[in-house]
């Protein structure tokens, strides 16, 4: 065995770049498969080469949990609906948070540890990362799964509560580094559980896109800290990978809501918003409502569409609905295409994964920044659940409080019709002036319903 | 400092900044990496990284060791750490298969 521990560097290192090609396949849909491919072989890699290096492992009992933790992992991903993968990500987050933290605790108990205090050091920064991003997944798949309600945590207490037990975790960690006290550790690791949860507690559910890229972010981090103690590159890279990765994903996020990340964090986004948002009420405003047969009819005779679909497209479960909308309308000779705001789904490229699974062409779908400056030359706009994103405030209105945030400008187009279940407000609270705008139509009703009386009206209309 | 690098060095037998330079270098290839990622496979990338992240299996092996033949604590710990691991890295692979194969199949 131990002539093979001298290669198990090597295969860390193979894996490692096996790794760095994964994420660079998910450039372009036709290289992503293959991408995940080497993830799986350098997994595989780094796998058996640890068995080569560990002391005395407990063979049986390794194969038995990951034979165990492979059926319930292959089943879930599986069976899961495309809807709830946010919540799944989140859940799969606090996986990696739990695993940091019981490795560490296992380290701390090892007799055979050597427990130098740089050692210390790592392995309390490693076990707090990992506590604090299981609570927080936890937290953040309740949000998303409508198990906890998505309202965020209220009072004065809050970030008196959140500093002290910031403050107290440090200090029994710091406790551990100094005395190498095995009951400070565990205390600390304590608090750090119970300080995720207030920290994500306090966070609305419409900012969980920004929290769970925060967490992608944390659970590499964590995973390099333990890459640390055992000073393994493989660990260290891979760790560094993801933690960049989860960065960047929260600052996109951020970015497109024209928020901070501290702003996310710390400040309550619904206070605000509804107290800028009071002014408006009083004024009653004037909107034309039409039938799915007038819309249909239009689009038909249109010579180019785009569709803006929002989380309420998903939620009404009227994704093949639009698709088909969609394939009737080219048959027409209609040129149709979606645009897609960064914050359209609940978590990164949500509304992409969810087009794609009802055969939406990839070439069809937009990014924000491609179709913008198309919309002036098109003739229908059709915007199916969604709201804020397509909000001309946040262009025009100085006093709005999502003044700023980049949007689809979907009110340049020559014609806007507006699926939706009711005139009340999205997310933010929010009227918006879009669906006032004398070319606007508004079309109330269940959007899957809606749409499929379209498709009626586009086929009957055409013959 | 002096101090601290020392005994990690003899610990592990690798400099410090050895280490160090590896992670500062992984955050790098990361960030550059990560940017060219399509915002369309956003969602197969949190997928794909928690699978990744949770090469974190690695260290859960490592102290699911026996001591002198017997089962201790730390054993069970660590088998626990493979257990929870091993459901992202098989779930994580395999639902990021399955949602690039909605992208492809219109090819």
């Amino acid at each position: 065995m131990q002539n093979f521990a001298q290669y198990a560097d090597w295969a860390y290192l193979v894996g490692a770049i096996l790794f760095i090609l994964t994420l660079r396949g998910l450039s372009s849909p036709t290289t992503a498969v293959a991408g995940n491919r080497y993830g799986m072989f350098g997994m595989a890699l780094a796998v058996v080469a640890t068995f080569f290096v560990a002391p005395n492992p407990a063979m049986l009992l390794i194969v038995v949990a990951m034979v165990l933790g492979a059926i319930i992992g292959l089943y879930r991903a599986r069976t899961v609906p495309m809807t709830q993968m946010p919540e799944t990500v989140a859940m799969m987050h606090s996986l990696v948070g739990m695993s940091a933290v019981l490795i560490a605790v296992a380290a701390v108990l090892n007799p055979d540890t050597n427990f130098s205090t740089v050692f210390r050091f790592e392995l309390f920064i490693g076990c707090f990362v990992g506590a604090i991003t299981f609570t927080a997944s936890v937290i953040a798949w309740g949000k998303l799964s409508a198990k906890l309600a998505a309202k965020p945590l209220k009072g004065i207490w809050v970030k008196p509560t959140q500093a002290i037990l910031f403050f107290a975790m440090l200090g029994f960690g710091a406790h551990y580094f100094i005395a190498d006290s095995l009951q400070s550790f565990l205390i600390m690791t304590a608090i750090a559980l119970v300080f995720g949860y207030f920290w994500i507690a306090p966070i609305g559910g419409g900012d969980m896109p920004v929290v769970v890229s925060l967490l992608n972010s944390l659970s590499g981090w964590a995973a390099a800290g333990i890459g640390f103690t055992l000073s393994n590159s493989m660990l260290i890279i891979a760790g560094s990978l993801v933690g960049s990765s989860g960065a960047i994903l929260s600052y996109i996020m951020c970015k497109a809501m024209n928020r901070s990340l501290l702003n996310v964090l710390f400040g309550g986004f619904g206070a605000s918003a509804s107290a800028a948002g009071g002014g408006d009420d009083g004024v009653e405003k004037n909107y034309k409502s039409g039938s799915a047969e007038d819309a249909a009819f239009m689009m038909a005779n249109a010579d180019s569409v785009v569709i803006v679909p929002g989380y309420g497209l998903a939620q009404a479960r009227a994704q093949n609905a639009v698709k088909e909308l969609a394939t009737v309308l080219k048959e027409q000779g209609v040129t149709v295409r979606y645009a897609i705001h960064p914050v359209a789904g609940r978590m990164p490229g949500h509304m992409n994964v969810l087009l794609a699974e009802a055969d939406v062409p990839y070439e069809d779908v937009c990014e924000m920044e491609e179709i913008n400056s198309d919309f002036a030359s098109t003739d229908v706009v059709l915007v199916i659940g969604a709201n804020d994103v397509v909000n001309p405030a946040a262009k025009d209105d100085p006093t709005s409080p999502i003044y700023g945030m980049p949007i689809l400008e979907a009110n340049r187009a020559r014609t806007i019709m507006v699926i939706k279940r009711s005139m009340s407000p999205g997310y933010a609270g929010l009227d918006n002036d879009l669906f006032y705008m004398d070319k606007t139509m508004m079309i109330f009703g269940d959007a899957k319903k809606v749409l499929e009386e379209m498709v009626k009206g586009v086929t009957g209309g055409g013959h | 400092m002096n101090e601290l690098t020392q005994s990690v060095e003899q610990a592990v037998g690798v400099p410090f900044v050895a280490v160090f330079t590896i992670f500062v270098l992984a955050i790098y290839v990361g960030y550059y990496v990560v940017w060219s990622v399509t915002p369309a496979l956003h969602t197969p990338l949190m997928a794909v990284t928690n699978a990744v992240s949770s090469i974190i299996v690695v260290g859960a092996m490592l102290q699911t060791i026996t001591f002198n033949g017997e089962i201790t604590l730390t054993t069970i710990l660590g088998a626990i750490a493979v257990f929870l691991a091993s459901i992202n890295i098989f779930g994580g692979f395999a639902v990021t298969d399955r949602m690039l194969d909605m992208f492809k199949k219109k090819k």
